[in-house]
């Protein structure tokens, strides 16, 4: 099992070399490690989301919130800056993890509590948190010109060698890494989503681990609001509307089921960078950009078949569901 | 007690008393549409008008008219998330067709080809491939609204001819829409093929247990296919309305739509989980949703702020039998 997983890692990792040698013959200069720096740099705020979803996606659930949290605990961020200048960046940053974790905890209770199907709240939630943005900002946007220079600059401050976002990035990659391969709240995520049945048996409390999950993805939504706000300087109620599935795309090229139990932080950090070169490279080989999105949807499609392969080599699904019974 | 005789015969369904009809999903609806009509009419004088109520419509029957073939798609465990991308090539298409001067029954049958094409493809990748159909369904959305997009870029089809406009802004009869009409004859022939037909059982039947059916003879795959392709032969349809009534083509066309029909299909009481529903609720929902944006517009409440309340409704409508019932039984934490 651990050597299929890193099977399908080198080969996600062999797909982005070929893309970016396919990318390389058109416009030489972009494999140049300064320019693969500045795509992670770009691909960051995505990487950080795909993680968050990943956890949900593992249990067999799936947060379509995300980037409405993203949306709201962005603008509260940035209004929060408008109106008082002098609160710190970090004091900042503690707040949007609060906040998000505020709004996904209310996905976890419901799901949890009130065992309604995480599709069905976080569908709901989608639009009740893009609604709330608007009553929140009146409608108004916050502009680069009312944000604080430090709000701005914070993430664009160079720290050995990176940017600091590339640094957060990494932080969180780190941070995943090691609670979902050496924490028993990650064994238990993994459990719950290859047979709830079971992990029930095993101990594990399944509404809470969801709860918990749920409480995950929002914070890491609320962190990604700061980040991207201050990154495109700018908060209105459009900030990233769609990109929900943008976020499920990175995950599924990156090999996590959507079916749930299987996935890696590996695989979806670079399901997130496969579908981050596509966007960077498209307008510096001279490709419309209008191209993108029919680009990622084929990706996804392919993706999704060569998942849907590799999955099957563990049984057929009547003969695991046999044993279950 | 222990000497009953068998009954002779075994009913198709039960009895069911007037007091699960009293307390059914449906009633609930009905409860909630007449509160919103009631509270409507009380909040804007301008609601009670016939001219008035015959607008609300156009905010649900495209919607509903998809949210028809989702609910049945629903039932049986599948999901299609591409529904308003379809809307979109199918809309670019006809655009594309204008340009080269075709007429209006072309333009309607290249709408309505497109969708079923569309639908057949997705069918085809979940019950040829056996793919997870929201996955596959994500992709083919990015996809379909993809190719709209690197078609028009951000350009827009327009020149009509007036004759196709008759679908999207035309009357039947006094101020019932060609567009309402399209959606209560669609209705009634959907809830026909689900509640009475063996079609629809087995539609139910494969949303409670895709094995067990499968073993029975049923042939699911086949089955699912054909709901796949339903649904996207309804977005075509749609396309057809929408892009009548709009007059033109972005490649931006019926963004959002999709999870506007799942939000109808869920609050019409079908299960997400598959296997239960009725398309009396979903229609009823339709309403509701509609009832809902319009009245508030009156109110000009913004459209983003309505979003809230289709959330809240949502949620709270899901929840409150659940909630209710643990009440009932005393076991609420």
């Amino acid at each position: 099992m651990k050597n299929f997983l890193k099977y399908r890692e080198i080969w996600l990792l062999a797909g982005i070399a070929v893309l970016i040698g396919l990318i390389s013959t058109r416009f030489p200069g972009f494999a140049d490690p300064a320019n693969l720096r500045q795509v992670f740099n770009d691909t960051s705020i995505l990487m950080i989301l795909a993680l968050g979803q990943m956890v949900v996606i593992l249990t067999r659930s799936i947060d379509l919130s995300m980037a409405s949290n993203l949306c709201f605990t962005g603008m509260v961020v940035a209004m929060l800056n408008a109106a008082h200048p002098a609160i710190p960046i970090p004091v900042l940053i503690v707040i949007a993890l609060a906040v998000g974790l505020v709004l996904g905890a209310i996905n976890g209770f419901l799901v949890w509590r009130l065992n309604i199907p995480s599709i069905v709240v976080t569908l709901g939630t989608l639009t009740i948190y893009r609604g709330a943005t608007f009553v929140v900002s009146g409608g108004a946007w916050v502009n680069a010109d009312q944000m604080s220079p430090d709000f701005i600059n914070f993430q664009r401050a160079a720290f050995v060698g990176l940017p600091v976002l590339s640094w957060i990035a990494l932080l969180v990659i780190a941070l995943f890494f090691l609670v979902m391969t050496r924490t028993q709240i990650g064994r238990s995520i993994y459990a719950i989503g290859v047979n709830p049945t079971a992990s029930v048996y095993a101990g594990i409390d399944v509404g809470r681990t969801k709860f918990i999950v749920f409480c995950i993805s929002g914070m890491i939504g609320g962190l990604a609001g700061y980040l991207w706000i201050s990154r495109y300087v700018i908060a209105s109620v459009e900030v990233a509307n769609g990109y929900e599935l943008n976020i499920i795309a990175a995950c599924v090229i990156g090999g996590v089921s959507i079916a749930g139990g299987i996935g890696s932080v590996g695989g979806a950090v670079l399901g997130a960078l496969f579908l981050g070169i596509i966007s960077n490279a498209l307008p510096v080989i001279n490709i419309s950009p209008f191209w993108q999105m029919a680009i990622s949807g084929s990706a996804i499609i392919l993706a999704v078949v060569l998942n849907a392969r590799g999955e099957r080599r563990q049984g057929r699904i009547i003969l695991r569901k046999a044993e279950a019974a | 007690m222990t000497d009953t005789p068998l009954p002779r015969r075994i009913p198709d369904r039960l009895d069911k008393p007037l007091s699960s009809a009293i307390f059914s999903w449906e009633a609930l609806l009905v409860v909630i549409a007449i509160l919103i009509f009631v509270v409507n009419s009380f909040a804007s004088p301008y609601f009670l008008d016939p001219w008035s109520l015959s607008d609300l419509t156009f905010n649900f029957t495209e919607k509903g008219l998809i949210a028809l073939a989702m609910a049945l798609l629903i039932i049986s465990g599948e999901i299609d998330l591409s529904v308003a991308a379809i809307v979109a090539l199918a809309s670019t298409m006809m655009g594309m067709a204008v340009q080269a001067g075709a007429g209006t029954p072309v333009l309607v049958a290249i709408g309505i080809v497109v969708g079923l094409g569309c639908g057949a493809f997705n069918g085809l990748l979940v019950t040829r491939l056996g793919l997870p159909s929201i996955v596959v369904t994500i992709g083919t959305m990015s996809l379909f609204r993809g190719i709209a997009f690197i078609i028009l870029g951000d350009q827009a089809y327009k020149g009509y001819p007036e004759s196709f406009a008759f679908f999207g802004q035309g009357y039947v009869w006094w101020v019932f829409s060609f567009e309402l009409a399209l959606f209560l004859v669609a209705a009634l022939i959907y809830w026909f093929v689900l509640h009475r037909t063996s079609f629809g059982r087995r539609v139910f039947a494969i949303g409670n247990n895709p094995v067990a059916c499968q073993f029975s003879g049923v042939r699911v795959d086949r089955i699912k296919f054909i709901l796949f392709c339903l649904t996207g032969l309804m977005s075509g349809i749609a396309s057809v309305l929408i892009t009548s009534r709009l007059g033109s083509t972005r490649p931006s066309i019926a963004q959002g739509y999709e999870l506007e029909a799942i939000t109808m299909v869920v609050l019409g009481g079908v299960s997400i989980l598959g296997g239960a529903g009725s398309i009396l609720g979903v229609v009823l929902a339709a309403f509701i949703m509609g009832l809902v944006t319009f009245g508030l517009g009156l109110l000009n409440v913004p459209g983003i702020v309505m979003s809230i309340f289709i959330g809240l409704l949502l949620i709270i409508v899901i929840a409150l039998p659940i909630v209710w019932r643990r009440l009932r039984e005393g076991r609420f934490a």
